[in-house]
């Protein structure tokens, strides 16, 4: 310290031609205000998409599995097409190419409407494994001890579906958040488009997308933790995934 | 019918444009397989600090979205290192070293389902840990990581999609492109849709056969 202080350097001056030569002014000024305001964006996008997106794959895993053979032809046909195509195009489609129809949607319904739809068609996948994961014999043991088949469906087979369909219900959500840096595409500012706005003003993309990049780390770290924690917590000695 | 006549013209540029992505996947795909494997041996069979690295480049690409990453590297990164790419040189690097992390995942999970006993019973033989690795665990561990491969191919294809950010000229990009000039946006995006349906469809079905080609007979794993 005297060794700086020798050299004319007082202890502030230092202190903040450091913060400017590692761009703290910027990062403080401009940069976190404004992903914080996309952060917003960002969850106002994902609450509502996980919550309608879970209801919708559990309806259609439902159908898919105990549904009548056209319904479930047709439930397959949805969950198949909308896995076999990227999300870019759905919202694609329902932005852009809706409006050919006569049907127009701000960018934020067209990316929860997306969203909403993608993942369902994920979600059923996982809950139609689960629900057939669980022996039929169980349906057969619970109305022979006297359950109607739908107290049965409640109290026996959905308990268990629930846990088998949870590690890969969990992982939709996280590609949900990954997934929702998309509605920029589709000019819904988010926390990707913050970025990409301020990035393309300042030139500063390394340093803008990393912090962006962190944004997201962050999200999908305490959402995975969270989901480890209800695994845990809904975890049932001696009830594996695997084994029936 | 204008929307009929605006796909049937568009039809052949847009075939283009799916060799492109298929360029994009067969490229991501080939590097995430060579980064993958070396980084899902050094998970399992590597020292802390190999494990800790490999876990945390796991953690960054798995947990950043492909349009980020895609924007930090082509318009961050890639230009501080010097290097100087095209678009598509630069979406195929960062689809590939994303597939990366999610590829040494299926490699480990398919080298730790191969019994730790094998590798003990190969250096018994005197083979080194090198030699026990190639010869004996990744032949087996890669034939049970073909179906979580095909999985990883249908979400690259998807993901190759966003390539067009950058101005790669895949389907994605050339959709848009004509869409813009003919506004017949909906027949043109639900074409684009089914372009991506079938590479989907066709790339499952290859890997399949794939997987049956090199299937042992009599072998099940264990």
């Amino acid at each position: 310290m005297p060794w700086i202080l020798s050299q004319g350097f007082t202890m502030p001056e230092f202190l903040s031609a450091w913060a400017a030569a590692f761009g703290s002014d910027f990062m403080a000024d401009q940069l976190i205000p404004a992903l914080n305001r996309g952060l917003w964006v960002t969850l106002a996008l994902i609450l509502p998409s996980a919550t309608l997106g879970i209801l919708l794959g559990v309806i259609i895993g439902s159908l898919r599995t105990f549904g009548p053979k056209l319904i479930r032809r047709i439930t397959d046909g949805y969950s198949v097409i909308i896995r076999g195509t990227p999300l870019v195009v759905q919202l694609f489609i329902l932005y852009f190419g809706l409006p050919n129809l006569g049907i127009y949607f701000e960018p934020y319904t067209a990316a929860v409407i997306g969203f909403t739809l993608c993942s369902s068609a994920y979600h059923s996948e996982y809950i139609r494994g689960g629900l057939m994961s669980i022996k039929r014999g169980q349906m057969l043991a619970a109305q022979a001890l006297g359950f109607s088949g739908m107290k049965a469906l409640i109290w026996i087979i959905i308990p268990q579906a629930v846990r088998r369909a949870l590690p890969g219900c969990g992982n939709e959500l996280v590609y949900l958040i990954k997934y929702s840096s998309l509605a920029y595409i589709v000019t819904c500012i988010e926390l990707t488009g913050e970025g990409k706005v301020i990035a393309s003003r300042t030139f500063r993309f390394t340093e803008v997308f990393l912090v962006v990049g962190l944004y997201y780390l962050a999200l999908v770290t305490v959402a995975s933790y969270c989901l480890h924690k209800l695994e845990q917590k809904l975890y049932i000695p001696g009830f594996g995934r695997s084994s029936r | 019918m204008d929307s009929l006549i605006a796909v049937r013209e568009a039809l052949p540029y847009l075939v283009q444009g799916a060799a492109v992505t298929i360029t994009a996947v067969v490229g991501a795909m080939g590097l995430g397989l060579l980064i993958g494997v070396p980084m899902a041996v050094g998970q399992v069979y590597g020292n802390r600090p190999v494990r800790f690295l490999v876990g945390l480049y796991v953690w960054f690409f798995r947990g950043v979205p492909v349009l980020v990453l895609l924007f930090l590297f082509y318009f961050g990164l890639f230009s501080l290192m010097g290097l100087n790419l095209n678009a598509l040189a630069a979406a195929t690097l960062v689809l590939g070293l994303t597939s990366a992390a999610y590829q040494s995942q299926i490699f480990r999970g398919a080298i730790q389902a191969i019994s730790r006993g094998q590798l003990q019973a190969a250096k018994a033989l005197g083979m080194s840990d090198i030699m026990g690795i190639r010869t004996i665990i990744l032949p087996q561990a890669l034939r049970l990581s073909i179906p979580g491969w095909s999985n990883e191919y249908s979400i690259i294809l998807k993901d190759s999609a966003l390539a067009f950010v950058l101005g790669t000229s895949e389907i994605m990009a050339r959709t848009h492109f004509v869409a813009s000039r003919t506004y017949q946006h909906l027949p043109l995006y639900i074409t684009a849709g089914v372009l991506y349906f079938i590479l989907t469809w066709a790339g499952m079905r290859a890997l399949r056969q794939l997987e049956r080609k090199t299937r042992i007979p009599g072998y099940s794993h264990g």
